[in-house]
């Protein structure tokens, strides 16, 4: 299912064909503009990949976008990690594929989870994107705006360890201190350790556990009710799914006769790409979600994430950040912000307390006047 | 006299003869054996490793029984150590297993106190022997071992190397206990990564000096197995108690839609060389070691703290009992002082408290008398006021009465006028 299917252009017709066909305006070729016009401009997708080392990160953004994103890296000893600070890290390549040009940027963080004490090891991610926020809301009200790079981050997946049995307290105070300010997208990393029993189990604890802290992940869009039953149906597909059990690699092996991705072991071979399986034992059953989450990520709901990161995770910092504005009046001197300054409309909350306070010493003189009275 | 001739017999070497026949003390190993099979032996297993690894099952796999655990939760406040005691026979050997299970390891957010539970535990069971060796009536036969023999510890199949929280918690044991370094669920690992990750994993423990149990090589009779198995750690395993028909046999095995890992296949993992060293091989050495190395650390480290040595400054040999004797004066010395410092103390605080009493009643007793005080001037005034009041009462009536009779008076008066 790719974009071209779904808009069709109808050619404008000339002006001397029949009264009939007078009648067409021809703004259903709008699409078409639009179509024309984003490829010229290109698109640009910010993706966070966060997760503990050795989860596999690095090997499936390889695999998603098929590059090597991270040649030369150096990975650390584990007593320099001891007491390691995470990092954050980003890579910016410009691909293109059938005259789209598309500027990825892959936010990692290297280094979260990884020291001996984890406490808050967060807050550099989370400060991270509240930076690109506050940037684009500087940009976005300064008065040349011809320019703006949305260096805002769209999506980011976080690795869960297959080796446990659900989340783990660092996964479930990380995915809470993010929920609200990026989409979320949670995957079961390395699923080659799991059997397809033992990946149903975890996905459903997953879920559960998901649901029981009040974790706001990435929801996929409802289906129109116009769209065709492909689309419904892949979409339901993917709503089961999640989370989304993952392999990844970086090396490619002979199997069947073909030169796949995949990973060799002395017992087979784990094709990432592989949607139905040939076995002869387990029947279209594929080997991971891999392609799912391509397809997600890539092909069908790029846009919603991007959407959804400036409509609601946007506009909820915006907010906030306005209504703090307002109410730092006068100790606010950081923010030389252009935008004209609102009257109070809030009470001001010393007056408040210091009421509050003579109140209660009233109240205590009263009370005393009475004991004393009746004594 | 006695003395100086066994002190030349001392000095004479010691002769080495040959034998006329067969006397049959060539026996004595098969009478060991009998004995400390009717004995019973006994094993402490430690497992250390994070919620999930794989610690419980692959001990399913090792000994082939379902040895009874629910799942841990990784929502604990800290580390406990959960130790289970079973009895296993095999032919007519019989076996007295712990396995001590280390809840809840990894999953904390600050792990800097993870070690912590660890580390008390194995002290404790060294604590306990020690105790029981120290006592006057010692019964070392029949009592229950708990000292670890052997600690399990499981890494994460990451590929890149060991976690932060592996480094610093192998430090803290291995001058305490055998450990064998596994890495759990290595069917995730292909075979050139699990190379890289091993000597990776190696070069990591040497660089920080870590010391980890090696296979001993010094009984020619397991040396060449045990040292080609030195160069095969940490032993990458897989574990399963689920059986899966493969060809036409029926194996341990785990199933994925891309193949069947077998548990005791040696080219899919390690399991066969872990089974082979830790029970069929050197059980009997891990034991030995933990005595001998181990816990004579512990016993020497414990004891000098206490304060004994072996030689006292004029590098006279002490013995034992002088200084048990010295040690305990002193006790009793500090416990007396302690007991007058408290004693004192508590004579002072009756004082103290005595004393506040003492001011309080005096107050109470002033307002009291104040409280009587301003009473009897009220009273006082009331009854000042009430005879006043009695008194304008009584001028009031002897007026109305005067009034009344000076005015029956006046109609009589007036009567008598009329009369006239």
């Amino acid at each position: 299912m790719t974009t071209n299917i779904r808009y069709k252009s109808r050619i404008p017709i000339k002006s001397d064909e029949t009264p009939e066909e007078k009648q067409y305006v021809g703004f259903a070729t709008l699409p078409n503009q639009v179509h024309r016009k984003s490829v010229k401009k290109g698109f640009d997708f910010t993706l966070m990949v966060a997760g503990e080392s050795g989860m596999g990160k690095s090997t499936l953004v390889n695999s998603l976008f098929l590059t090597d994103l991270y040649k030369d890296r150096k990975l650390l000893n584990a007593e320099e990690r001891i007491n390691q600070t995470v990092e954050i890290i980003k890579h910016t390549v410009d691909i293109e594929e059938k005259g789209v040009k598309l500027k990825l940027t892959i936010v990692d963080t290297p280094g979260f989870g990884d020291a001996v004490n984890n406490n808050e090891c967060w807050k550099p991610i989370t400060d991270y994107i509240d930076q690109q926020f506050e940037q684009y809301f500087r940009d976005e009200s300064g008065l040349n705006r011809k320019n703006i790079q949305d260096n805002r981050v769209h999506c980011c997946l976080y690795f869960i360890p297959p080796f446990g049995h659900g989340l783990r307290p660092v996964d479930v105070e990380f995915m809470k201190a993010l929920h609200e300010k990026v989409n979320v997208v949670p995957l079961i990393a390395k699923a080659d350790c799991l059997t397809p029993n033992e990946i149903k189990k975890l996905k459903d604890r997953v879920r559960e556990e998901i649901e029981r802290f009040g974790i706001k992940v990435y929801q996929f869009p409802e289906c129109d009710s116009d769209e065709d039953e492909e689309f419904k149906q892949l979409d339901k597909e993917l709503k089961e799914c999640c989370p989304l059990a993952v392999i990844g690699s970086n090396t490619v092996v002979e199997a069947r006769g073909q030169r796949v991705r995949g990973r060799l072991y002395p017992w087979g071979i784990v094709e990432v790409f592989l949607s139905v399986c040939v076995c002869v034992s387990v029947e279209n059953q594929s080997h991971c979600d891999f392609v799912k989450l391509r397809n997600m990520l890539i092909r069908s709901h790029m846009h919603d994430l991007k959407d959804v990161t400036c409509d609601v995770h946007y506009e909820n910092y915006r907010a906030q950040c306005i209504q703090d504005m307002t109410s730092k009046l006068t100790q606010d001197n950081r923010m030389e912000s252009p935008i004209p300054i609102l009257p109070l409309s809030t009470p001001d909350v010393e007056t408040d307390r210091l009421i509050k306070m003579k109140d209660e010493e009233v109240n205590c003189y009263v009370i005393m006047g009475n004991i004393t009275y009746t004594g | 006299m006695a003395a100086t001739d066994v002190d030349i017999f001392s000095n004479e070497e010691k002769r080495n003869l040959s034998l006329g026949g067969h006397v049959g003390f060539d026996s004595l190993p098969d009478q060991l054996v009998s004995k400390s099979v009717t004995q019973g032996f006994c094993f402490n297993i430690l497992c250390v490793g994070e919620t999930g690894i794989g610690k419980s099952t692959l001990m399913n796999t090792l000994f082939n029984t379902m040895f009874e655990n629910e799942e841990a939760s990784h929502y604990q406040n800290g580390v406990c150590m959960r130790p289970r005691t079973y009895d296993l026979q095999e032919s007519n050997v019989h076996l007295k297993l712990t396995i001590v299970d280390t809840v809840g390891f990894g999953d904390q957010i600050n792990k800097e106190e993870s070690y912590k539970p660890i580390v008390d535990y194995i002290d404790t069971q060294f604590e306990n022997y020690l105790q029981e060796e120290l006592k006057i009536k010692r019964s070392l036969f029949n009592y229950h071992d708990g000292r670890v023999h052997i600690c399990l510890y499981f890494i994460a199949p990451t590929g890149h190397s060991l976690k932060s929280l592996d480094l610093v918690t192998m430090k803290k044991l291995d001058s305490k206990v055998n450990i064998i370094p596994i890495i759990a669920k290595a069917d995730t690992i292909s075979k050139s990564e699990l190379h890289k990750f091993k000597i990776k994993i190696m070069s990591e423990l040497v660089s920080n000096g870590v010391q980890i149990y090696q296979f001993p090589t010094d009984d020619h009779a397991v040396t060449e197995i045990n040292s080609s198995m030195n160069a095969h750690l940490p032993f990458a395993v897989v574990g399963s108690v689920e059986e899966v028909k493969v060809g036409n046999k029926t194996v341990r095995a785990r199933q994925y839609p891309w193949g069947v890992v077998q548990v005791e296949n040696e080219s899919h993992c390690d399991f066969v060389k872990l089974r082979e060293m830790l029970i069929r091989v050197n059980m009997e050495d891990l034991r030995e070691q933990t005595h001998a190395r181990h816990y004579e650390l512990y016993r020497r480290c414990k004891l000098e703290e206490m304060g004994f040595t072996d030689t006292d400054p004029d590098c006279q040999p002490f013995s034992l009992q002088e200084t048990y004797e010295a040690k305990r004066k002193e006790f009793m010395g500090d416990l007396q002082k302690k007991e007058e410092e408290m004693r004192q103390m508590f004579v002072n605080k009756v004082k103290e408290t005595e004393a506040e009493l003492k001011e309080k009643e005096r107050e109470l007793h002033n307002k009291f008398e104040q409280l009587k005080h301003m009473h009897q001037e009220e009273k006082r005034k009331v009854e000042e006021k009430r005879r006043d009041l009695e008194e304008e009462m009584n001028a009031f009536n002897r007026r109305k009465v005067a009034a009344e009779t000076l005015s029956l008076a006046q109609p009589l008066k007036k009567d008598k006028d009329k009369k006239n």
